[in-house]
């Protein structure tokens, strides 16, 4: 398969810690501007595959390119996220002591030294994509709180603001509706759905209702491999995935 | 620019009110010493000056020790080393200073090196006849050992206890090196009996007075100079960094040159803080790289408030005003006595002096806001509705009002 129109290629990865074999023989391609679904029951790979693209763990082997050309088994996390990569924790985590809206500025584009950042004065273009940020994740009018003060789901789009502040190609989301109510998981469908207009997006999640809210193709692993990939219909008919699913 | 944040903000009464008591301290006390007579209830008599210069430079370096603990979490336990390699350049200078008045009147060489044979002057005591020398070699030196020593440990991404160690380790290092005759720093008796400094007596009290000012308007600048550091984007990418140190490195951020750089600045500070020292008490030798003065600095910064910028400096001064007091009336409790307080610290105040001020001032805030409304609600005859005045959310000791959470761990 050529690698040339793709964001995100992984080819014949394995990891292993201890002897235990948290990937295994992974392939995975995600298309320029597709979003994709990963389900898999615990333990299947799916952070420790987001820990791979991150660079944050280095693979023993297999192939890791992003955007087509670029090696990320060769960058460390802060190189791979100033590429575009932008990654949200499975527990939210956001700067609890700081504002909203100073979570958002540490998050936007722009340049990463220490010397800029001493100097630094906010420009009247910063405080405008802060503020579309706040719209989009609905925290305008808590934009002064300490983000501490937040519940777990508004932390849970703060960090997606902070993603977004970082305008990156690809986004990695790591179960972005966990601890959030029915309604408040609807929104967030609608919200990726939204951000996947111009960017890859890859998110797991292990609540099926939300996933066929997504309506993307999902991707099933198990034991550190791709199970099943397709519809969510087609996978979750796949006896196999539901085999893994209630247990043999 | 920064300056004009500081006048145009008014954003932190506190820290201006640190400011301008240091510089009136500064300009007063020298005066209360030299310009008023010795009978008058005014008068500040010289040993007051120089304990209090001394204290100052604790002060210095407690404030030193918070900017990469409470605002970067780096729980550093050698510190006391920057303080002392500062204080050793300065006690070089002032060792080149006294010339052919030694015991053994070599115009080159210090006393010691006679003593121990030493033919001619060591080359890293090239150059320490001459201030400016000596004043850049303070920054220098502690500087480019919390430099290196950062760069290892922080892209190795040493973190917590183990950093605790190493640094520990550091300065227990250093303080076996500095025994040693033969490294030219004169062994275990260190630097002393000094006679100028920029050729004014070392002992006079106009001399004390003026370093006691030196000591005030650094810690001056020190407070500004942190105060500016903390509430730029990168002071709050340093707090972001304690918190979820992941976090900033999935933004981009390279977590280790954020904590280098402050970790830097930070040695360069306790330098400073060791070169006022030195002159002040006429001596430094290798104890003040004992590890345990390095602990005590930690202590210092939590019965003050670590993580604010006066508490470190309150802290100093109490603990230090408490240690002479102490050490007068019941020397061999003192070491129960800080220890206690440690503990009592941690238990109870475990944001320091001015944690527990800013709890209470916002509990009385709250308190009167609320006696307020019922007054008004009283008034209007609805009393009985609003029975429950709107609180504070904390009541409870240990708790705070401006919640200040715990670094979190993240993936």
């Amino acid at each position: 398969m050529s690698k040339s129109n793709t964001i995100l290629y992984l080819d014949g990865v394995s990891v292993s810690f201890d002897g235990f074999r948290a990937i295994n023989n992974l392939s995975l391609v995600l298309d320029k501007g597709e979003m994709r679904a990963i389900i898999g029951p615990n333990g299947a790979g799916k952070t420790t595959m987001m820990d791979i693209v991150t660079g944050k763990t280095r693979p023993d082997e297999g192939e890791v390119f992003f955007d087509g050309q670029v090696d990320l088994t060769r960058h460390d996390e802060a190189e791979i996220a100033m590429m575009g990569i932008g990654r949200k924790f499975q527990k939210p985590t956001v700067f609890e002591s700081h504002t909203i809206e100073d979570n958002l500025m540490l998050a936007l584009k722009g340049p990463r030294s220490i010397f800029p950042a001493l100097f630094h004065r906010r420009s009247a273009a910063e405080a405008r994509q802060i503020d579309d940020i706040l719209g989009i994740i609905r925290l305008g009018d808590k934009r002064h709180e300490q983000a501490a003060n937040l519940s777990h789901g508004q932390k849970q789009w703060l960090e997606i603001g902070m993603l977004l502040a970082q305008d990156p190609k690809l986004l990695l989301v790591d179960e972005p509706v966990a601890g959030m109510t029915d309604a408040e998981t609807e929104e967030t469908a609608r919200l990726l759905k939204d951000i996947a207009r111009d960017h890859s997006v890859i998110v797991v999640e292990h609540d099926m209702h939300f996933v066929r809210e997504l309506g993307v193709k999902v991707t099933c692993l198990h034991e550190g491999s791709v199970l099943s990939e397709g519809t969510l219909d087609f996978v979750s008919a796949d006896e196999r995935v539901v085999e893994v699913y209630l247990g043999r | 620019m920064i300056t004009g944040r500081f006048f145009a903000a008014g954003a932190d009464r506190r820290i201006a009110i640190t400011i301008f008591i240091l510089l009136a301290a500064a300009i007063i006390v020298p005066l209360l010493n030299l310009a008023v007579s010795p009978t008058s209830a005014f008068y500040v008599p010289a040993y007051i000056v120089a304990l209090t210069g001394k204290y100052l430079c604790y002060a210095l370096l407690a404030l030193a020790l918070d900017l990469v603990w409470g605002y970067c979490g780096i729980l550093s336990l050698g510190h006391g080393a920057f303080f002392a390699l500062g204080g050793y350049a300065m006690g070089m200078y002032l060792m080149r200073q006294i010339g052919s008045r030694g015991v053994y009147g070599n115009p080159i060489l210090p006393d010691f090196m006679v003593f121990l044979n030493y033919k001619e002057l060591p080359w890293f005591w090239y150059g320490f006849d001459h201030f400016w020398f000596a004043a850049i070699t303070v920054l220098a030196v502690p500087g480019l050992l919390a430099f290196i020593f950062g760069w290892f440990a922080f892209r190795s991404r040493v973190t917590g206890v183990y950093l605790s160690i190493i640094t520990q380790a550091m300065t227990y290092a250093l303080l076996l090196a500095f025994f040693r005759n033969d490294m030219g720093f004169g062994g275990n008796n260190g630097l002393t009996d000094f006679k100028d400094i920029l050729g004014f007596n070392v002992q006079a009290d106009a001399t004390r007075s003026a370093l006691f000012a030196a000591s005030a308007v650094m810690l001056a600048l020190a407070v500004f100079v942190t105060w500016a550091i903390v509430g730029s984007k990168y002071g709050k990418l340093l707090m972001a960094v304690r918190d979820a140190e992941s976090r900033t490195r999935f933004l981009g951020w390279r977590a280790e040159n954020v904590k280098l750089f402050a970790f830097t600045v930070s040695a360069v500070m306790a330098g400073i803080a060791g070169a006022l020292y030195v002159p002040q008490v006429g001596i430094i030798n290798p104890g003040e790289f004992e590890p345990s003065n390095s602990i005590e600095v930690v202590i210092w910064a939590a019965v003050g408030g670590r993580g604010t910028i006066v508490g470190p400096i309150i802290g100093a001064l109490l603990v230090n005003a408490g240690k002479s007091w102490f050490t007068g009336v019941l020397p061999e409790l003192w070491l129960f006595a800080l220890g206690g307080l440690f503990v009592a610290v941690t238990l109870l105040l475990p944001k320091g002096i001015i944690g527990m001020w800013d709890s209470w001032r916002g509990n009385a805030r709250a308190l009167r806001a609320a006696s307020v409304v019922e007054e008004a609600a009283a008034k209007v005859g609805v009393a009985s509705a609003t029975s429950k005045p709107a609180r504070s959310p904390a009541r409870n000791p240990g708790e705070w009002s401006w919640s200040d959470p715990e670094p979190q761990a993240a993936e």
